[in-house]
């Protein structure tokens, strides 16, 4: 019974619905048999041979069509405007530019304080999100009571909205009356200001981040740890490998191919981060705080754009950070690289 | 990770001389039941994942000078209902909803359709340069949305189209993370005899895209929509540029919430109550789905 509820959760679509959904289909199938066109007009074959040549084609436009118009072209555009003064003001005047804008964005102390913040949230929220991530899929994965209630549970925080979620942790965090700073008085921890103290607002920042996707990312982790071939556990069990050594010998260097799948994605997503700071900012959103605090990149962006009017800067700045992105997976493309070669 | 399940009995049965013993040992190396520290541990993480929301409900059931007090209220106060209210109305929650509702219903359905279509062609179809769109296709989730945000508010604002939602919708129709989904799922749930009789019949492509590939998608589709769903309702950066606060969705209009519109904070978690109330109860009845979809797209991803 646990076993078969265990298959269900872990492949809700391919292994039990496949067979069933192919019935309907054969059935369907079959059916079509009498009605097809067998004495068919050269037209008719013409036209048939046509429709297997172009039809996926056909299948395939939508997404490149709405992709590239809506994506690709933009990409390019947004490298033409960072090229060009355009004020959100005066839209239609643009001029030339130059690397003005570029220039422009390595002086300002805000862009290099805006990529450290990037960075540093990057890190304190990636880092032990996806630690507690695996820790929490190790537990996930031993043969559970009502196994699915508990994924359903860790995952609720994904179906959270991010402005709600932000809000919520925004009362929480309260300097004055939040719960966060009520509990460590009842430990005898003095109250940390969650909204002005650099490392303390960045903590609090990350802490969304970690509360909205560690469940998500345990999931992935639980699916590549259920793919893995339970002999080579059977086999560091026959040597004598106890639980904690078969989890460190086995199930972390399996895993170290998802282990980099989350860490890019992770740092994808930490690159772009926008809506957990502006929220926690109330009033001061867009700057990130009073003193910047906790500006990340995403934020200085759409501050410069739309609330200081400069949309080549803000072009600007989007190209700067595609650059970092790539930077930083090639960085970690290297990084493997070297795992690799020293395993 | 049916193709797992499926290769591990004859691994099995090829390098094993005693069946019933490695069988056992299987179990307990692999399926080792849980002690009650991994159930205390995983009884905290359950907490630490549902308290924020708990709370939420508490604060907006509260007044706005009972939540400025310490300690914070732990238990449910008479006002929900009139919070409730004034979030619908006053904070235009109720607008932002049905909008939301709206832009989010809508891209579910373009992602699903277009994603089962192309991953369907990626999956089954022959075709010139096929392996070199996929790899495209799988490319471009790379690139990050702030990439296309600045032409997209040009062009929006010339075509008169700021504050509408079809300014939302449009850029957010088609998925490469759908297509390559879709892909992954019809490449093994559709069997590709099935298409061929089908096409000997003289079915044309759409008629086997509605009798044969629909059917056999349809669970994957299910998880997809459901995905997208989630993401769509919470989709943060284009609305606020594209919608400006005069028409929003729900992520919007939380943001007006919290910079001070209504500066009440239980009116404020009433709001957010509102904001996320869809997506839970979405998830409350297909929670395990939407659980089978990300560990099943996670692994084949």
């Amino acid at each position: 019974m646990t076993s078969s509820d265990e298959a269900l959760a872990q492949s809700a679509t391919s292994a039990d619905t496949a067979p069933g959904s192919q019935e309907p289909g054969a059935a369907r199938g079959a059916q079509g048999r009498g009605t097809a066109p067998t004495g068919a007009g050269t037209w008719r074959s013409r036209l048939y041979r046509w429709d297997m040549k172009a039809s996926p084609y056909a299948f395939i436009s939508p997404f490149f069509i709405i992709f590239g118009a809506f994506s690709l072209v933009p990409l390019l555009y947004t490298a033409w405007y960072s090229l060009h003064h355009v004020q959100l003001s005066n839209l239609d005047g643009q001029t030339w530019a130059g690397l003005d804008n570029y220039t422009n964005l390595f002086q300002s102390d805000f862009f290099w304080n805006a990529l450290k913040n990037t960075f540093t949230i990057g890190v304190i929220s990636t880092v032990p999100q996806l630690i507690a991530a695996i820790w929490l899929a190790h537990m996930l994965n031993y043969r559970l009571r009502g196994s699915t209630v508990w994924r359903v549970v860790m995952l609720t925080p994904y179906a959270t909205s991010v402005a709600a979620a932000t809000l919520v942790f925004v009362l929480l965090f309260s300097p004055d009356t939040g719960m966060i700073n009520w509990a460590l008085d009842l430990i005898g921890i003095d109250p940390v200001n969650w909204r002005e103290s650099d490392w303390g607002s960045q903590a609090a920042v990350s802490s969304i981040v970690i509360w909205r996707w560690t469940g998500y990312n345990a999931l992935i982790y639980l699916a590549a740890m259920q793919a893995i071939p339970a002999d080579l556990y059977e086999s560091a069990a026959l040597d004598g490998a106890n639980r904690w050594q078969q989890f460190r010998h086995v199930t972390i260097p399996m895993l170290r191919p998802t282990i980099l799948f989350t860490v890019v994605v992770s740092t994808i997503g930490a690159t772009q981060l926008f809506g957990e700071p502006l929220l926690f900012g109330g009033v001061s959103g867009t700057k990130g705080g009073s003193e910047h605090q906790y500006q990340t990149l995403g934020l200085y962006m759409y501050d410069q754009g739309w609330i200081v009017g400069n949309l080549g800067k803000a072009s600007a700045i989007a190209w700067s950070m595609f650059l970092i992105l790539l930077i930083v997976a090639a960085i970690n493309l290297l990084i493997t690289r070297r795992l690799r070669k020293t395993q | 990770m049916t193709t797992i399940t499926d290769a591990t009995p004859p691994q099995v049965a090829e390098s094993d001389a005693e069946p019933p013993r490695r069988r056992r040992i299987l179990g307990a190396g692999k399926q080792m039941h849980a002690g009650p520290v991994t159930y205390l541990v995983l009884t905290l993480f359950a907490v630490i994942s549902l308290a924020p929301l708990l709370w939420t409900t508490i604060a907006a059931s509260r007044t706005n000078t009972r939540l400025a007090q310490t300690p914070p209220p732990f238990w449910f106060g008479g006002n929900l209902f009139k919070n409730l209210e004034t979030a619908w109305n006053q904070a235009g929650m109720g607008t932002a909803m049905w909008n939301t509702i709206l832009v989010a219903a809508t891209i579910t359905v373009g992602t699903v359709l277009f994603s089962t279509l192309a991953g369907f062609a990626f999956a089954k179809l022959k075709f010139r340069f096929s392996s070199t769109l996929l790899l495209m296709t799988i490319g471009t989730m790379m690139i990050p949305p702030q990439l296309a945000v600045v032409p997209l508010y040009l062009w929006m604002t010339d075509l008169g189209w700021a504050n509408h939602l079809q300014t939302v919708i449009l850029p957010t129709l088609v998925s490469a993370f759908g297509t390559f989904f879709m892909r992954q799922y019809l490449v093994q749930a559709l069997p590709t005899e099935l298409i061929e009789a089908a096409r000997v019949d003289g079915a044309s492509s759409l008629r086997v895209v509605w009798h044969v590939v629909f059917p056999a998608a349809r669970p994957a589709m299910a998880v997809l929509g459901l995905l997208t769903f989630v993401m769509a309702w919470n989709d943060f950066l284009w609305p606020i540029i594209a919608l400006n606060g005069e028409n929003p969705t729900v992520q919007v209009a939380l943001n007006q919430l919290g910079t001070g519109y209504i500066p009440d904070d239980s009116v404020i978690m009433a709001g957010a109550l509102l904001g996320t109330l869809p997506l839970l109860i979405a998830f409350l009845l297909f929670g395990k789905q939407i659980v089978g979809g990300i560990m099943q797209g996670a692994v084949k991803g």
